[in-house]
């Protein structure tokens, strides 16, 4: 069902934990859907020096979670923010189409604590970057 | 990290066949042939089969005719035929059907398509153990009811349904009964006689005979219609020339399971129990999810707060051990299970629900092997839920 990529991230997470004086926090899902997300990040000189994750989900979810930090750490705020949903999907070699929505929450986690890291420090967003709703309460599927 | 051996402890969504099962058919795959609808040799020795194995499933259910035994393609033609046969021929007496919440999605799908097409379906709720609440089915029906169907056991909590009274009160009205008796059959005793069953959906895949094969019990004198159509075979009730070997291994499952009933329940209520008791003791928050008692042998269906099922799934499958989840990632449709719900556990909490079923194939080995297992599996998926509070991590 899963990629090696996935089953590789999911058997060994990068980066699990919280950043207890984190610049940014993002959360994202609902336990009530089968995911939730949290990410937290430190940011240097406009970069992004470290990101960490909790996560409560399926192994697609753990995995997009884990995925994101490897591919964020390092970037600049402006590369993260591009970093979509299906950049984690192709890095982790594709997901079952079932997944990409409901646990693919990744990148909307990291652009959510991008945007908390902004607002925390009277940052305007680049007027390119959509600004959605930060919890559902719906499980959309 | 492949292991050598696997622990396969999924057993409700498939059961590996009895290898007995498979002597019994392999003669019809090689030197045994012919239509049982022949009058000559060749098919007299099929039809010979054919009645064998149909007296030995009549004979597991206490059906007092073996005319009584339609062969099927399996649990899911039984239900079909069932639910939509009586439906249909019984439209002029009323289009109320009930129901149980916690049906298999093949009789709740059929359910659907009636309410579609004229019927009106009343589903009836259960307890937090995944009982059927008998009052609600007293109040449910009425006299336009034509049918009653609550499954024997259900197939995710493994809970034992009380099916003579619910039977009783179907009567009462002049409804007909039906039970999806798939998870049940072969591994509880069932007397359809006494328990005043009028229809009954077995399968065989799930009793240790070939996938592909079913029975459906139709008490004489039942009206309903066929859904399939055809030469008129199985009473008319199912046309099509049969399936004689996998009905001949159907029948040798049904014989199988009649003669080891008894000795292997024990067997496996013993390895249920030992399971049910370490994880209660050994993890917090960890709980059972159906009845403690009034469950199939082979079922024992767990849930753990702050952890979803999925994971914990493919956890235990690096491991080596296979079992299975009612969560919603684990499913088709993205939904908990409806079975959960209805028994009042909430969304999240069915999230982090762990079904393992054991069968023939499982030993007392295979239930120590998980419950070591679990602790830490459970453990580390804590340790990165952000909603686990902190002393559980």
């Amino acid at each position: 069902m899963y990629s090696q990529k996935v089953m590789d991230h999911f058997r060994h997470p990068r980066n699990v934990g919280e950043i207890k004086d984190a610049d940014g926090i993002g959360k994202v899902g609902n336990p009530v859907c089968g995911d939730l997300m949290w990410i937290f990040i430190k940011v240097k000189d406009n970069k992004l020096v470290d990101v960490k994750f909790k996560t409560f989900g399926c192994g697609a979810a753990i995995a997009t979670s884990s995925m994101i930090t490897e591919i964020a750490i390092g970037k600049t705020i402006e590369e993260a923010l591009r970093i979509t949903r299906q950049n984690v999907a192709d890095a982790l070699d594709g997901l079952p189409p079932i997944k990409m929505h409901c646990s693919n929450l990744a990148a909307d986690g990291l652009k959510a604590a991008i945007l908390d890291y902004m607002k925390k420090n009277n940052i305007t967003p680049p007027d390119w970057v959509k600004i959605e709703p930060e919890h559902e309460e719906k499980c959309d599927v | 990290m492949s292991q050598e051996r696997v622990s396969y402890l999924d057993n409700a969504s498939y059961s590996p066949m009895d290898p007995r099962v498979l002597e019994a058919m392999l003669p019809f795959f090689k030197e045994s042939y012919g239509n049982p609808s022949s009058p000559h040799a060749k098919g007299s020795e099929m039809k010979a089969a054919l009645e064998g194995a149909r007296s030995k499933v009549a004979s597991l259910v206490g059906a007092e005719r073996p005319a009584e035994i339609i062969f099927t393609s399996g649990a899911t033609e039984g239900i079909n035929t069932a639910l939509r046969g009586v439906a249909a021929r019984n439209r002029d007496r009323g289009n109320h059907i009930v129901a149980s919440a916690i049906e298999h999605v093949s009789v709740r799908n059929v359910l659907k398509y009636l309410s579609k097409n004229g019927f009106e379906v009343t589903y009836v709720p259960v307890d937090s153990n995944g009982i059927v609440d008998v009052d609600a089915v007293r109040r449910a029906v009425t006299e336009k009811t034509v049918l009653v169907t609550v499954m024997y056991a259900n197939n995710e909590v493994g809970t034992i349904q009380p099916i003579k009274e619910i039977a009783e009160i179907a009567h009462s009205k002049k409804a007909y009964f039906h039970t999806d008796a798939t998870a049940a059959a072969g591994k509880i005793p069932i007397d359809v006689v006494r328990e005043g069953i009028d229809l009954m959906t077995v399968s065989s895949g799930d009793m240790g005979g070939p996938y592909g094969v079913g029975a459906l019990y139709v008490k004489r004198g039942t009206r309903m219609e066929p859904l399939i159509i055809g030469g008129g075979q199985e009473g008319g009730l199912r046309s099509g020339t049969e399936n004689v070997a996998g009905i001949a291994g159907m029948g040798m499952a049904a014989e199988l399971a009649k003669a080891e009933m008894e000795v292997e329940g024990r067997r496996l209520s013993e390895i249920r129990d030992g399971i049910i008791s370490r994880v209660l003791k050994g993890i917090p928050h960890a709980f059972l999810n159906g009845h403690p008692t009034r469950r199939l042998p082979g079922n024992v269906n767990l849930r753990f707060s702050f952890i979803e099922g999925e994971s914990l799934v493919l956890s235990l499958d690096m491991e080596g051990i296979e079992v299975s989840s009612g969560s919603a990632c684990s499913s088709k449709t993205l939904e908990p299970s409806h079975v959960l719900i209805a028994m009042g556990i909430d969304h999240a909490e069915a999230q982090g629900s762990l079904l393992i079923s054991l069968g023939r194939r499982t030993t007392k080995e295979d239930g120590i092997r998980l419950t070591d297992a679990l602790p830490n599996i459970v453990k580390g998926l804590r340790e990165m839920s952000p909603i686990a509070p902190p002393e559980v991590r």
